[in-house]
């Protein structure tokens, strides 16, 4: 038992710190919040050189194959300001790519998303499917030696910017099958996709997808036709380990805020950190924040378990925890500035809003309340 | 980063789980296997039998009949005894006095007092909460004169559990009522339950049984021998012990134990024809409590790893005590939800309901004292509030 950082790790964690500090502080994040992207292709650029956008990726794809670890501490330290370029969505579509695709495909499009050239994005959800990757109205059938892909996504993450796009569809059977969910590789311009750029809460944009017919090579499969159900599974639990690195990071930072706020803000004389009634809410903020980490790194050491049931049950927790956690945390960083936290112009609320954004991505805690219950270590009990 | 116990930790785990299991006396089993409250003499045979294995003492130093194990098998030990159901030691000798007279004590108090605490042939009680000194401890009242070769002690001391089997207790008092600080002027005094003047009058819990008393001092002649360290310095002595052991105090034994007994529950009971643990609501509702309970083992563990490599305890220990004794409480509102009706039982004769779930409501009740006892979870959240937050004082 070892939670201690490699020098290595500590090191990455420094670099990811100071970088947050100098070059993304919290204002970044603000101003892009108008721009049309979000997001800044240069600083993404940066973070490739800077090697960042590879450390759980494969050599040969210009990674440096660490694991996830080493992303989540970095996912970690770029959630306490609300760092917005696309990391998550890399991860996600990335790791599909970097388990499942063929050396051409992660030559191709894993390389120089790494590198920081150009972003992916996970197009998965639709309007029935509830976090549920084998639910897939979308259409591949057979055309020529290819396919044709035709159906509806739905907030795809950076699905407006990406350069890329991995898409699932059904190719056989029906829904709710196991197999017969197919996942591929599709440009940004392919004709016959319609990407509609959307807004979200957070300040983040996300697209609507429609596929009208669009025609994709058979070297555009992600592994194995049909077969994509456990990729897609095991993808979406890395994005949920991701969104719980960085609420942590983000709790972290409210916990800072508001902690620092009770110390300054005076009423009836004296700071207001001094009532104990406000005092009281604040530990509980530090309990949560603390709860939080450490399913954090649960997740970061159990989201590329080879056992899936293990995997699921870790992410799950963290799933759930973040839910609870983040979502007390925040709320009750808004209740402890008053009114001021209820601004746009306090950063508070900025947290806020991400924190309901991540705790909606990649299966909600209903989802994973219910995903845990059904998992066979939840049987085990004194017989 | 690396969350498993090493292969050696987990062998020594099945050694422990090996050893409960056959050591464990069938009237004892019996009573663990129904959650039973143990009688004190039943925990006190207990404890000689892990005391004749040489485990009555997991934390104390090799020198004083400690089994020289490190933090992860002292957690090791600590939840796979809680989790077995066997009768929980009583921590006054082992986990409190005995440490603090291995720390601060004389030679010869180490020679006359430690043997019988490990063995368990001389029962011990606390003697720090007074009637109107609760919560504000430093203002107890509990006098001691200086009378030349011995103490004259005068008061009331409360919550003194298992004063009523008790041949010693070891208390807080007055011993200068004019020091600037009310916390410096109390001193570390052991002594003997039958020394004449001593009442103990137990108090029956909400739980039903008999725990904590109420324990009077009428002119007891203390001999000068029984202080502890240095006059006046008690309270720093009673504060040095609260660090002590911090990575056990979660309960992660109690509320697996009792999550387990939980989901047992659910799948034997029918409701509607179908086991209520098959029921979505009902799931849910478990698998919350479990989830908290698996965020909470994640941050013990954390705070063990800490300590396996000689860390002073890190933020994540301080919620251990908060946090888990609100999840113990968690899991017996849970099983008292699972019972339905059948949680309107009080100490009925075996068959009105199984007899697993005869003793959950007395359990149940007594739990209430987990965010209490040792520093209620108010005056937890107070100092972490002042030493890790660093909010100003009211």
């Amino acid at each position: 038992m070892d939670f201690e950082l490699s020098e290595d790790q500590k090191m990455l964690v420094d670099t990811v710190q100071s970088f947050v500090r100098k070059e993304s502080p919290l204002e970044r994040m603000r101003k892009l919040r108008d721009d049309e992207v979000g997001w800044d292709r240069a600083v993404w650029k940066q973070m490739g050189e800077l090697g960042w956008l590879g450390v759980m990726f494969p050599e040969d794809a210009g990674g440096s194959a660490m694991s996830f670890v080493e992303m989540g501490l970095i996912i970690e330290q770029l959630g306490t300001t609300l760092v917005p370029e696309p990391v998550t969505p890399l991860v996600v579509a990335g790791s599909a790519l970097a388990s499942a695709g063929s050396p051409a495909q992660r030559e191709q499009f894993l390389a120089p998303a790494i590198a920081g050239a150009t972003s992916l994005a996970m197009a998965c959800e639709e309007i029935q499917s509830r976090f549920d990757v084998r639910c897939v109205h979308t259409k591949g059938e057979k055309s020529g030696g290819g396919y044709k892909l035709s159906g509806q996504k739905r907030w795809v993450q950076n699905g407006h910017a990406a350069d890329t796009l991995l898409i699932s569809a059904r190719t056989s059977g029906k829904d709710g099958d196991n197999s017969g969910v197919s996942l591929f590789i599709v440009d940004k311009d392919a004709p016959g996709l319609t990407r509609t750029s959307v807004k979200q809460m957070d300040g983040k944009h996300g697209a609507m997808l429609k596929l009208d017919g669009v025609e994709v090579g058979a070297d555009r499969v992600v592994g194995k036709l049909d077969g994509a159900a456990a990729i897609l599974d095991a993808a979406l639990d890395l994005g949920a380990a991701a969104a719980c690195c960085e609420g942590s990071g983000m709790m972290q930072a409210v916990l800072m805020m508001t902690r620092n706020y009770l110390t300054e803000r005076k009423q009836f004389g004296r700071a207001i950190g001094s009532f104990q009634a406000l005092q009281h809410r604040c530990v509980d903020m530090f309990v949560e924040t603390e709860l939080a980490k450490s399913t954090a790194i649960l997740a970061m050491i159990k989201a590329q378990e080879t056992d899936v049931s293990e995997r699921q049950r870790a992410v799950s927790v963290a799933k759930v925890q973040l839910a609870e956690s983040g979502g007390f945390v925040t709320r009750q960083g808004i209740q402890l500035h008053g009114g001021i936290g209820v601004t746009d112009e306090h950063d508070v609320g900025l947290y806020f809003k991400r924190m309901q954004v991540l705790c909606a991505l990649f299966g909600d805690d209903l989802f994973h309340s219910r995903r845990y219950a059904g998992l066979p270590s939840f049987r085990k009990h004194v017989s | 980063m690396d969350m498993n116990f090493s292969p050696e930790d987990e062998a020594f785990r099945k050694e422990v789980r090996e050893f409960i299991a056959s050591a464990l006396p069938p009237h004892l089993k019996k009573k663990a296997e129904a959650d039973a409250e143990f009688e004190h003499d039943e925990v006190m045979e207990w404890h000689r039998i892990l005391a004749k294995k040489g485990w009555a003492a997991p934390h104390w130093p090799k020198q004083h009949g400690g089994p020289g194990w490190d933090a992860a098998r002292r957690f090791i030990f600590s939840a796979e005894l809680e989790l077995s159901g066997a009768p929980r030691l009583s921590p006054f000798g082992l986990a409190m006095v005995g440490p603090l007279i291995i720390q601060f004590g004389n030679a010869e108090q180490q020679k006359r007092f430690l043997p019988d605490i490990l063995a368990g042939t001389k029962v011990w009680c606390q003697g720090y909460s007074e009637p109107n000194s609760g919560s504000d401890l430093a203002s107890l009242q509990l006098r001691a004169e200086d009378k030349g070769d011995h103490f004259l002690l005068n008061g009331q001391k409360t919550w003194t559990t298992y004063a009523q089997y008790a041949d010693y207790i070891f208390c807080l008092a007055r011993t200068n009522s004019e020091a600037k600080k009310k916390q410096e002027g109390i001193s570390f005094i052991l002594c003997d339950m039958k020394s004449p003047g001593v009442t103990a009058k137990p108090f029956l819990t909400t739980g039903g049984t008999p725990a904590f008393c109420e324990t009077w001092f009428e002119n007891v002649k203390v001999p000068k021998e029984n202080l502890v360290g240095e006059m006046n310095q008690g309270w720093t002595y009673a504060k040095a012990l609260l660090g002590h052991e911090r990575t056990l105090v979660a309960g992660i034994g109690i509320s697996t134990r009792a999550l387990l007994r939980a989901k047992r529950i659910a799948a034997e009971t029918l409701a509607g024809g179908r086991p209520l643990l098959e029921d979505p609501v009902i799931q849910n509702e478990i698998a919350r409590i479990e989830i908290r309970l698996e965020a909470l083992k994640m941050a013990n563990y954390r705070a063990l790893a800490g300590a396996q490599l000689g860390h002073a305890p890190g933020p994540e220990s301080s919620i251990l005590k908060l946090r888990g004794t609100e999840i113990q409480q968690a899991c017996f509102d849970l099983l008292m939800k699972l019972m339905g009706e059948n949680s309107l039982t009080w100490f009925n004769e075996p068959g009105v309901v199984p007899e697993r779930e005869e003793w959950i409501p007395s359990a149940f009740n007594y739990m209430r004292a987990a965010t209490i006892y040792a520093g209620s979870n108010e005056i937890q959240k107070n100092i972490i509030s002042k030493m890790i937050l660093g909010l100003p004082s009211a």
